[in-house]
């Protein structure tokens, strides 16, 4: 985060102002990741005026940075209604999307529009793995036609690409794809449970060895070093800050109206149809909950050796069942980081001392006199 | 001497902090802040009123200023902001065509007031 970002955000959250969004506007899709924590029925998504109202109302509220994703949001026969608005409001715009609905006349709209940046989501430089992940035969040719649109139009895309146990060897090949495109790429090694707590995705994950290799990656970290070291001992100002931005600065609304911390965070706050935005900005006891905590209050991870520079994540360690405990994939990427493990992998290893038990009753004998 | 106009660019975000507008550019994703006179004037900028008139009747009814050192400033500032494309500046009438904001004015309070 730049400077004047940071100053700007530090702002927002002594005003209480919600700087950022993600809106998900539909959980449809017309690709089928094996990796996706999202149910794709619809479950009665909020109407194109529902929406706009509620666009409204974030405007009133001082939100500047809006995500609009899904699911698939070129689903939407909508959807350049609802971005219409959304820009005439002035908000700064990030689109999430696989891209394979667009095309010339799609690109040259959202430039118009003056769209930020498109995140689009790439697995694999070779068809046959992106495609096997998508589940969609010819989604890659697709998604890589909308980006050299979109990128012809002097638009910012970002390839986004989460690393599975399927493409672990790509990752190479995804970076140098983006450069030929003249586009950024990031790359993520977390896979997120399901929204309805299913955590059978986990299994798609990469193990510790291949986290190791990536860490070691001078060309993904920077300096190996640095990234790989132990951190020092947190002091009192570390213990006191704030575990994430998630329900300070940022929060989300689903497509039915469902208003969490963050997309990762699936805390229902409140539901926009039946409350103001702001209303519920304000007032939700779960949002003033998750705000009230600070690192000295996490169960485990304050006694962290890895507290000050871990990436846990309180959505997921709210998934596994306490928002103030930690987010075990978090740990392991600490662990591969630096060989130590955290307090939270240390507990969950079986006690050394009761792994071998015999038990033994002596044979009662009989004695007559 | 001709007189100048302005006008907020459509492709660029905006939103207003505690009297502070806070700016991304669409061309370059550049974040710009603006201090509340600034603010002022961006809010102004509608292409049809000229800027001598925006510093008359917004700036220097509102600040103890000398009225051509204002004027200069906010040339310059004009200029400046024309530089990074997030104002049009014109010595004749803006008017454009594309995206109109709904609403230029800042939220009623930080965080909205009830309605």
């Amino acid at each position: 985060m730049s400077g004047l970002m940071q100053e700007l955000s530090a702002k927002a959250l002594t005003l209480g102002v919600p700087m950022s969004v993600q809106l998900d506007l539909t959980y449809r899709c017309n690709e089928r990741c094996v990796h996706c924590y999202l149910d794709h029925d619809d479950h009665g998504e909020m109407t194109t005026a529902e929406i706009k109202h509620l666009l409204d109302e974030m405007a009133e509220a001082g939100v500047f940075m809006l995500t609009l994703s899904g699911g698939e949001i070129f689903l939407r026969k909508d959807f350049f209604e609802i971005l219409e608005h959304a820009r005439r409001l002035t908000f700064c715009i990030k689109l999430k999307t696989n891209a394979i609905m667009i095309h010339e006349r799609e690109a040259a709209r959202i430039r118009d529009l003056g769209v930020e940046s498109i995140q689009i989501s790439i697995y694999s430089h070779r068809p046959e793995v992106h495609d096997a992940i998508t589940l969609v035969p010819g989604s890659l040719k697709r998604s890589l036609d909308a980006i050299r649109f979109l990128s012809s139009q002097g638009l910012k895309v970002i390839i986004a690409n989460v690393l599975m146990v399927q493409n672990m060897q790509d990752y190479e090949g995804v970076r140098a794809l983006a450069d030929e495109l003249g586009v950024e790429s990031t790359l993520d090694p977390t896979v997120t449970p399901m929204m309805d707590g299913d955590r059978s995705t986990l299994n798609l994950g990469v193990d510790n060895t291949a986290l190791q290799r990536l860490f070691r990656n001078e060309s993904l970290v920077g300096n190996v070093e640095e990234f790989c070291a132990v951190p020092p001992r947190p002091g009192e100002d570390e213990l006191q800050s704030l575990p994430c931005s998630a329900g300070h600065t940022a929060c989300y609304v689903s497509p039915y109206g469902d208003f969490y911390p963050c997309v990762q965070f699936p805390l229902t706050c409140g539901n926009v149809r039946q409350q103001r935005f702001v209303d519920i900005w304000r007032n939700s006891e779960q949002l003033k909950e998750v705000r009230s905590i600070r690192v000295k209050d996490l169960s485990s991870c304050s006694q962290c050796t890895h507290v000050t520079n871990c990436t846990r994540c309180p959505g997921l360690a709210y998934m596994e069942g306490n928002m103030r405990g930690p987010s075990t994939q978090d740990c392991e990427k600490s662990y591969a980081r630096t060989g130590i493990p955290s307090v939270n992998l240390q507990l969950k290893k079986p006690s050394v001392k009761n792994l071998i038990q015999i038990r033994m009753q002596p044979a009662v004998v009989a004695v007559s006199a | 001497m001709s007189r100048l106009y302005v006008a907020r660019n459509t492709r660029v975000a905006a939103r207003n902090l505690d009297g502070e507008m806070m700016i991304m550019s669409g061309k370059d994703s550049t974040l710009f802040t603006l201090n509340k006179t600034a603010t002022i004037i961006w809010q102004s900028a509608d292409g049809a009123t000229p800027l001598d008139e925006i510093v008359e009747r917004r700036i220097c009814q509102e600040y103890e200023v000398d009225p051509a050192a204002a004027l200069q400033d906010a040339e310059t500032l004009a200029r400046e902001l024309a530089a990074h494309g997030i104002l049009d500046v014109s010595e004749n009438p803006i008017v454009s065509t594309k995206l109109q904001p709904v609403n230029s004015q800042p939220p009623k309070s930080p965080a909205g007031e009830s309605r």
